[in-house]
């Protein structure tokens, strides 16, 4: 069988973080009853005149500085003609041939190998309404528009065709979410909408200069489906071939019950955007000045954040990758560290027991219950010896459930760890009395044995003994 | 040169079912209009910067803030068909 490589680009779409749209006053608030989010200007009233939401053009530029683009000297809006009732107009307001920005990158990390992705432009537009249908699409009579979302300010931002797997293509789009939720002008939640995703895929013989057929797909509406269609897109591709076929140029539909990409080609589809300036809208010359005082306005990104976590805190470059890909994570592990220098114990508890509870809740950092200054303070009880590593996950647990203060949860349910030696030392000797086959076992080498006999001690007083100072007390006595 | 051919595609990009006889005449009446303009090309353009816009207008902002929007009812006051608080339409695939 041929060697094949896979060709993939990704054109992310982006709901920027604005109060109003892009070219009208209307509210971008999420949800709210169907059609009241509206104005004549989206809804494509005649007579109306759109003016551009200069926090639009911003955001537009922020985004694009931080994946390292070139910044137009002039830019334009354009209109997209085609004939679909989730725009009133009959046409999209778009950029064409001069988009807000250019020639950018980001980098990914694909087995500790740096592979460099470019970003060929980024430029800005506006969101369309929702269909709705009652019952299922295909028996449904008719479709019901809501025009709320229609004039949302979007960024589109299209790669080159420079990802290879569907592996990679997944990591270009956790760092591109990573650094644009960093910049701070979009939610990024593939779940809410506000990121989407669709990808051009073509395979063809290793070693090829030129690219094979492409197929578009859409409707990939997580990280995981992402995966999965593009891995479906490259099997089928790849089959279609070797049967001696040969691959159509048509956008393709994922379809997540089925788990497979379907033709969407029809005469309803058919394509001629037919672009043209919209006269409505003035150009944009950008003032260099305004470029660079943005420039100067971005915070630390991903990748500087993650090198930096290697560098000043000592960290593996593992625990820095995944405690720098939201900020929200890494601004709380930073916090703890303020207030707790040890950053490899933070990093442990913040990617373990806190990432899994956190999960295991659906809850978002921000809203974490334990603060950093209790997960510090936590940490300090267990450094000073106040309570064990074990008794700690259960105190930890619970500051999680009921936001409480380490202390007063140690204090309230008596865990304060027992490292009075007297005290031990007592259990210690009820315990040998009472389990003489287990000391005889001990003595005869069966260090098994040992286990159980501190067993029997934690089991006495609840956990809350000191273990080194148990295994210690064992050993002066037993050996 | 506009062909019937491409006065189809015209036709079903803009959802217009037409009779022979129109695709006749429209033929016909789009080649006399490109016919029209094509006296502009006489012109000498070789000094003429291209243009997207006429007006000597450029940068024309708006600041974020929402304003009223309008009611429903009067937002789905001329659609020819509703279903309670949308927009009806034939059902699109």
């Amino acid at each position: 069988m041929t060697q094949y490589e896979t060709v993939i680009g990704l054109e992310v779409h982006v709901e920027l973080k604005t109060r109003s749209k892009i070219f009208c006053d209307s509210t971008t608030e999420f949800g709210g009853e169907p059609n009241t989010h509206v104005c004549p200007v989206c809804l494509g009233l005649p007579g109306v005149l759109p003016v551009v939401n200069k926090t639009v053009v911003e955001y537009a530029i922020r985004a694009a500085l931080a994946l390292n683009c070139r910044i137009a000297h002039y830019s334009k809006f354009d209109r997209k003609n085609y004939y679909y009732p989730d725009m009133p107009k009959n046409y999209q307001i778009s950029q064409y041939d001069l988009p807000i920005a250019e020639h950018g990158h980001l980098n990914i990390e694909i087995n500790s190998e740096t592979r460099r992705i470019g970003i060929t432009r980024l430029h800005m537009e506006e969101d369309t309404g929702k269909l709705v249908h009652q019952g299922t699409i295909t028996t449904t009579p008719f479709s019901l528009v809501d025009y709320n979302r229609a004039g949302v300010p979007l960024i589109e931002i299209v790669s080159e065709p420079d990802l290879r797997s569907p592996e990679e293509a997944y990591e270009y789009l956790n760092k591109l979410k990573a650094i644009i939720q960093y910049t701070g002008v979009s939610d990024c939640k593939m779940e809410e909408g506000s990121l989407r995703c669709d990808a051009n895929v073509s395979v063809r013989p290793a070693g090829s200069m030129e690219f094979g057929t492409k197929t578009e797909i859409k409707n990939m509406n997580s990280f995981k489906a992402l995966q999965k269609a593009l891995t479906y897109e490259v099997e089928r591709q790849i089959e279609v071939l070797e049967e001696g076929g040969r691959i159509i140029q048509e956008t393709r539909t994922w379809d997540e019950g089925k788990g497979v990409t379907l033709s969407m080609r029809s005469k309803e589809f058919a394509h001629d955007y037919r672009y043209l300036p919209d006269p409505d809208l003035v150009p944009m010359v950008i003032d260099q000045e305004w470029v660079k005082k943005i420039q100067c306005s971005l915070p630390e990104l991903p990748d500087d954040r993650k090198d930096r976590y290697i560098r000043e805190f000592g960290l593996p470059a593992y625990d820095a990758m995944v405690l720098t890909n939201t900020k929200e994570l890494a601004d709380y592990f930073e916090a703890c560290v303020a207030a707790y220098p040890n950053p490899k114990a933070v990093s442990n508890w913040v990617m373990g027991d806190l990432s899994r509870l956190l999960n295991a809740g659906g809850v978002d950092v921000i809203k974490c219950p334990i603060k950093p200054g209790q997960l510090a303070a936590m940490l300090q009880l267990l450094e000073k010896g106040t309570i064990s590593g074990k008794i700690a996950k259960s105190v930890f647990e619970e500051m999680f459930a009921t936001g409480k203060d380490a202390e007063i949860i140690v204090k309230e349910k008596g865990l304060v760890q027992i490292s009075d030696e007297g005290a031990i030392a007592t259990i210690v000797d009820e315990v040998i009395a009472k389990n003489q086959k287990s000391v005889e076992d001990f003595r005869a080498g069966k260090d098994r044995a040992l286990g159980f006999l501190v067993g029997q001690v934690m089991k006495a007083t609840k956990g809350k003994a000191n273990p080194e100072l148990v295994n210690k007390l064992f050993k002066e006595r037993l050996s | 040169m506009i062909t019937e051919k491409d006065v189809d595609h015209v036709a079903l990009l803009g959802r217009l079912e037409l009779t022979g006889e129109e695709k006749e005449m429209f033929t016909k009446q789009l080649n006399d209009i490109l016919g029209h303009f094509q006296s502009l090309e006489r012109l000498d353009t070789e000094k003429v910067q291209p243009t997207a816009h006429v007006l000597p207008l450029q940068n024309v902002y708006r600041e974020d803030q929402v304003g009223r929007h309008i009611s429903r009812e009067d937002a789905l006051v001329n659609c020819p068909d509703r279903n309670e608080n949308y927009f009806k339409v034939p059902r699109i695939i």
